[in-house]
């Protein structure tokens, strides 16, 4: 990381360019395919430019948008510094909601200044204890961390859905299920008379501790160590398998963080379609910013507009939201396919 | 209840083993060669998008099937020239390819959401007919998937072609250095696997449910891909882990229509958990079957 600004700037916006290009070879080629599909791709960039650039307001929800990108991109880059593959921010952000849902259930008359640090700790801990299972199967060299995840997944939202179409019924919300609505003080506050969250602030800290801790600490330097050859890092003496099982739980956690957030501030109750796909778009930044703290922010507003043409495929089109996903995808082949990975890689 | 739930069971899980069965015989494949395929998923889901689209066009689900084994095959040849010519990481290029084909089937299956269709026609074998059928009441793909196992097991294991693939996969260095082209091999391994990912996917949309829903496939992709290790790179044990997955699933179903007091979510975690377990199990047992070259990049002798 260059310590002066002038360098920065210049490592940022080569950075930049180089993503602007990306995204326009992809851009075309999507556009392409959603011609030949008979959508109307110009009108959804225009429609995404006009909402989201036009006024505040639009722009706010843009950041929306991006706090869970944030959180889960983290999610998945904090592994792949010691080499894991974590594919189950997914499936994290829904434990995470569902953790701090039932400590809200739990906890009915209390003040904020309570229940919302005890909610961000219990999503915390929801998240991280359901990264820690993969964890442990690595460690005890019974599962591949990147299967074990990605079957997570589809077993956290059932458990969602289980508690809202069960135990965590809300008697008022007889037609669609879901849970009772968040008393005030389990909310989370919102900003500028928008939709803008403190789960920003929790992606911002988050954010900046990564970098501190992978640039600044021995705690870095043993996980790149750990990175780039783990029989080494044993050798030497780092307890490899301690940095797996915290590192999982830590990202995990930062993932349930993103689920907290969403139940407490932007849902205000545990519903089953908390999640457009965040984790996976999440892992997909993490991917292109080559886990790098700068190039997760660079790559989260970038997605989260990306999430904004969906937005708009789907309200004016009526075409599926995952078609953007054509899109994402499309960027991160290319550039898997331009820098082929070095021998050490 | 219980003879026509035993009955029920075994004759569903014939049919939702069937498509795990096509997508771990893929996945064996390009494995053999020493490429991991994490967008199995998307294929097939492609797949069935595709088989379904066209079907609805056409009315003829076999011109359905072979859509959905062209598009399975040209999916899986984008992923060839990534991690074979470009040398990306399988791993990300696979995930990678799973949301593609998810964004790609979306986009395809939108028009035909809802539309109805006349799935695979059913064969009756050994007498029948008329409404009863005989004594086997399936779709050509069911009768077909136990030959094709043994098709690619004697295609692995008896054949030249087979022998240099599986050279590829344990070691692509010696390979080279015994005259095969190791990224020739494994271009056509994952051709075959993306043909097979894709009937796998037109399975699920043309027999076993006869409707296109966005993410039906709804992770038996991934499911297949820990099939793969269960049956340690044989397609004959395939035969019998896409059996024990099917009856997972149709026990699940039957209990669900029999009217049993359980949670429709617990019961959908089945086949997830099944999976974790068998996995754990496997892990346990430490013997491992994987080419011992899966996964690497090769860089080619420099």
């Amino acid at each position: 990381m260059p310590r002066d600004g002038a360098a920065l700037w210049r490592m940022l916006s080569a950075q930049t360019a180089a993503v602007a290009l990306v995204a326009l070879i992809a851009l075309s080629a999507f556009s392409a395919l959603l011609l030949a599909a008979g959508g109307n791709p110009l009108k959804a960039y225009a429609d995404t430019v006009v909402y989201v650039f036009g006024n505040a307001y639009g722009f706010s929800e843009l950041l929306v948008r991006m706090t869970p990108l944030l959180l889960t991109a983290i999610a998945a880059a904090l592994p792949a510094r010691i080499g894991l593959i974590n594919v189950g921010a997914e499936g994290q952000l829904y434990m995470g909601a569902w953790l701090a849902t039932g400590g809200e259930l739990a906890l009915q008359d209390h003040s904020a200044f309570v229940v919302l640090p005890l909610l961000t700790l219990l999503g915390f801990i929801g998240g991280g204890l359901w990264a820690l299972l993969p964890a442990l199967l690595r460690v005890l060299r019974l599962v591949n961390e990147t299967i074990s995840t990605l079957l997570l997944n589809y077993i956290a939202p059932l458990i969602v859905s289980y508690f809202i179409f069960g135990p965590w019924r809300s008697p008022e919300s007889a037609s669609y299920p879901q849970s009772p609505a968040f008393v005030d003080a389990a909310r989370l506050p919102t900003f500028f008379h928008s939709r803008v969250h403190a789960g920003l602030i929790y992606a911002a800290v988050c954010l900046a501790l990564y970098w501190l801790v992978m640039t600044r600490t021995r705690f870095g330097l043993e996980m790149r160590a750990i990175g780039g050859n783990p029989e080494a890092a044993r050798r030497l003496g780092i307890p490899v398998f301690r940095y797996i099982l915290i590192v999982m739980f830590v990202a995990g956690g930062i993932a349930g963080l993103s689920g907290m957030a969403e139940v407490s501030a932007i849902q205000g109750r545990l519903v089953s379609e908390l999640s457009p796909g965040y984790g996976f778009i999440g892992f997909l930044v993490a991917w292109l910013a080559g886990t790098s703290a700068s190039g997760i922010v660079i790559m989260s507003f970038l997605f989260a507009v990306l999430s904004s043409v969906g937005d708009m495929l789907q309200i004016t089109q009526s075409l599926p939201f995952s078609v953007i996903n054509i899109l994402m995808a499309g960027i991160l082949f290319i550039v898997l396919g331009r820098r082929p990975a070095r021998r050490t890689a | 209840m219980f003879g026509p739930l035993l009955y029920g069971v075994a004759a569903s899980s014939v049919m939702s083993g069937t498509s795990l069965l096509y997508a771990t015989l893929g996945e064996i494949v390009g494995e053999r060669g020493g490429i991991v395929n994490l967008g199995l998923e998307g294929i097939m889901l492609v797949g069935a998008a595709s088989g379904f689209a066209m079907t609805a066009l056409t009315g003829n689900p076999y011109l359905g099937l072979a859509a959905a084994a062209v598009a399975g095959t040209a999916l899986n040849l984008i992923f060839a020239y990534l991690v074979v010519s470009r040398r990306a990481n399988q791993l990300a290029t696979g995930l990678t390819l799973m949301f593609f084909g998810l964004g790609l089937s979306a986009l395809v299956g939108r028009p035909f959401v809802g539309a109805l269709i006349t799935g695979l026609p059913k064969l009756h074998l050994f007498g029948g007919g008329g409404a009863r059928g005989g004594l086997l009441n399936y779709d050509v793909l069911v009768y077909l998937a136990v030959p094709v196992s043994v098709l690619i097991w004697w295609l692995l294991f008896r054949t030249r072609w087979g022998l240099e693939l599986r050279a590829v996969g344990e070691s692509p260095a010696a390979a080279l250095a015994a005259g095969v082209r190791p990224p020739r091999l494994q271009y056509q391994a994952l051709a075959l696997a993306g043909l097979l990912g894709g009937i796998a996917g037109a399975h699920l949309s043309l027999a076993l449910t006869l409707t296109w829903a966005e993410g039906m496939t709804a992770g038996r992709g991934f499911i297949a891909i820990a099939l793969v290790i269960f049956a340690k790179w044989n397609p004959l044990w395939a035969i019998a882990g896409a059996l024990l997955f099917g009856g997972a699933e149709s026990l699940q179903l039957q209990l669900q229509a029999a009217g049993a007091d359980v949670s429709p979510f617990i019961m959908n975690m089945v086949p997830y958990l099944l999976t974790l377990i068998v996995l754990i199990v496997w892990g346990w047992s430490r013997q491992t079957a994987a080419p011992a070259a899966l996964g690497r990049t090769f860089f080619g002798v420099e």
